[in-house]
């Protein structure tokens, strides 16, 4: 009974367009040479420039920023989202397994200590964060890269609802067959987890990978410098320069992307599961 | 075996204060603890030891920090500091450029929540109804919310170039010079229209999962009392939609409040000369540019009473949702 409504169609490929097509603009862009940019506008088609503007952003030492090439800042993302996601789980899963498996004195005073990180995020707190930092000397360290961002209690909130809705049995048997409370954790509720661990992890990795304005504060030195903090980097350069270097700040986009989309488009429904399923 | 198991009275008449206190935040059913539980008294500390450090160390240390130093003024050559007491805020509140750039927050913030919402929806509501090709919107509308901000920034400015940008020569095809990055209103469009690019495809994942999470008895059941496509969608599936809706509402304002710093910095390049920005973006300017701390603490004080009131309303009232980013 359902017949192809074209008005239906009209509407998603209009949403489609608006929400891709600069994206792919960008992509075809950056085939393109500098002073073509300039003359012509963005393209719709691709070039024949790739190869070398490529080679340039990903190899050149100086290309924009000085002595850090593209594939540091590459392998700087790659740390921070993967060092990111991983920390997550491994505190947010011990955490909420203390909390939910222990009966413990000052449980309730740890559980609001814990989620009243869920109130602020770090963009409120910028300008402490960094004098904490620096007292610490973590600045210009993959320590004060990610270590800071694990504050919030994302993880725990989530692992903890998982963990409330995993069965009392089995911790009935598990105690029957002798198993304490290491040995549970690791040989059934560490298994038991994994699909909830893939999907946090997706959204950890690009929410990681993403992070523009503490690197941007906590990192001076190039060499720790992540994608996202080389883009500040080339749109500082342009200022003064004769034709702005469009190809290149267009590559250093499509390279900061490529990940994260890949990693959605690739789990998809698990992506889709750990982003809207939370509370089950 | 040492451990007991604690059996938790399951319709015990009198709960404790906090545990009603927290079924009220995160507006949970009543049926806490595991019936179950390990009563050891080293172990959860050492499970718990790793986040409680980071806990204290990055968010109560400096949340504390901000507190105290917005009651100082720091002399600008590191001689010490001054108890001024409120001084710092009643200058930040009475301040004529603090309180512009808070109109043009809360502005930002209704205008970009709306468009994305609205547009959200309606692109869920569409791919909820095609059959053909349902999937290939899907991917395409979805993947572009891996895409960080600052990219998106990138990509917009680009779009929005004086020299070459595509939808400068659109608007000067009708006729109107734009001006993004020296004229306030154009900045701020270009900026409206890349914080909105950015967040659709979030909202229209979160409508997308809660229209398909409609039962399908409930949708037939509609189709026989409502002839009407919108009066279907009105009546029915609107209200269904309600708690998607308001949890997305005030995750938008929070992204619009926060998220959109770096698509500010992007554009507008740490030089606010006469352009638009946000709260948060002042704080940044004043704390880092200005070397302002005192004013920068009060005004993050100010902030974090805003998000901290906004995000009880959202666990109060949300279910048991969590953003993730």
């Amino acid at each position: 009974m359902q017949k192809i409504k074209p008005f239906d169609h009209l509407i998603l490929i209009l949403g489609t367009l608006f929400l891709c097509l600069p994206v792919f603009m960008a992509l075809m862009s950056s085939t393109h040479t500098a002073i073509d940019i300039h003359s012509n506008g963005l393209f719709l088609t691709p070039g024949d420039n790739a190869g070398p503007t490529y080679t340039k952003v990903l190899t050149a030492r100086g290309g924009f920023t000085g002595d850090v090439t593209g594939l540091r800042m590459l392998m700087n993302s790659m740390i921070m989202g993967i060092g990111f996601a991983v920390g997550k789980i491994v505190l947010s899963m011990m955490a909420a397994y203390a909390l939910v498996y222990f009966r413990f004195r000052f449980a309730t005073v740890i559980f609001w200590a814990i989620f009243t990180t869920l109130l602020l995020p770090l963009e409120v707190r910028i300008m402490p964060s960094y004098q904490v930092m620096s007292t610490l000397g973590l600045l210009n360290t993959y320590t004060g890269l990610i270590v800071p961002l694990l504050a919030s209690a994302t993880g725990t909130f989530f692992f903890r609802q998982f963990f409330k809705s995993v069965p009392d049995e089995l911790l009935e048997a598990a105690r029957i067959d002798g198993a304490g409370p290491v040995k549970f954790f690791i040989d059934i509720l560490v298994p038991l987890s994994r699909t909830m661990m893939a999907a946090i992890f997706i959204i950890m990795f690009i929410y990681g990978w993403n992070q523009y304005l503490w690197p941007l504060l906590m990192t001076t030195d190039e060499t720790f410098y992540t994608l996202m903090r080389g883009i500040k980097s080339i749109l500082q350069v342009w200022v003064g320069s004769q034709i702005p270097d469009y190809n290149e700040a267009f590559a250093l986009a499509v390279l900061a992307m490529v990940p994260p989309v890949a990693v959605v488009v690739i789990f998809q429904r698990m992506f889709i599961k750990g982003l809207t399923e939370s509370d089950k | 075996m040492t451990d007991t198991p604690i059996a938790d009275m399951p319709d015990a008449p009198r709960r404790s204060l906090s545990a009603r206190l927290s079924d009220w935040y995160f507006a949970e059913t009543p049926n806490p603890a595991k019936r179950v539980q390990f009563s050891r008294p080293l172990t959860p500390w050492i499970f718990l030891l790793p986040q409680l450090a980071i806990v204290v160390i990055f968010f109560y240390w400096p949340s504390v920090q901000a507190v105290t130093s917005s009651f100082y003024i720091e002399d600008p050559f590191g001689f010490g500091s001054t108890f001024v007491g409120f001084e710092n805020y009643t200058d930040a509140v009475t301040n004529s450029q603090y309180a512009s750039t808070a109109w043009f927050t809360a502005l930002f913030c209704v205008v970009v929540t709306a468009l994305s919402l609205g547009l959200g929806l309606l692109l869920a509501v569409k791919a909820d109804k095609v059959i053909r090709g349902a999937e290939t919107y899907k991917t395409l509308l979805i993947s572009v919310y891996a895409i960080a901000p600052p990219v998106a920034g990138l990509i917009g400015m680009m779009f929005f170039d004086m020299h070459m940008g595509p939808f400068t020569k659109l608007f000067a095809a009708f006729g109107y010079d734009l001006r993004v990055g020296i004229d306030y209103w154009d900045t701020a469009f270009a900026l409206t229209v890349i914080a909105v690019w950015k967040q659709i495809p979030y909202n229209f994942i979160f409508f997308l999962s809660g229209l398909q999470s409609v039962p399908v008895s409930v949708r037939e059941a509609a189709l026989i009392d409502a002839r009407s496509g919108w009066r279907r969608f009105k009546d029915i599936i609107l209200p269904l939609l309600a708690p998607t809706a308001f949890f997305l509402l005030v995750i938008n304002i929070t992204y619009t409040m926060f998220d959109t710093f770096s698509i500010i910095d992007v554009i507008v390049k740490d030089k606010p000369a006469n352009n638009p920005m946000t709260l948060v973006y002042k704080v940044y300017l004043d704390g880092f540019k200005g070397n302002d701390i005192g004013g920068s603490s009060a005004q993050s004080v100010i902030l974090m009473i805003v998000v901290a009131a906004l995000t009880v309303v959202q666990f109060r009232f949300l279910e048991r949702r969590v953003h993730y980013g």
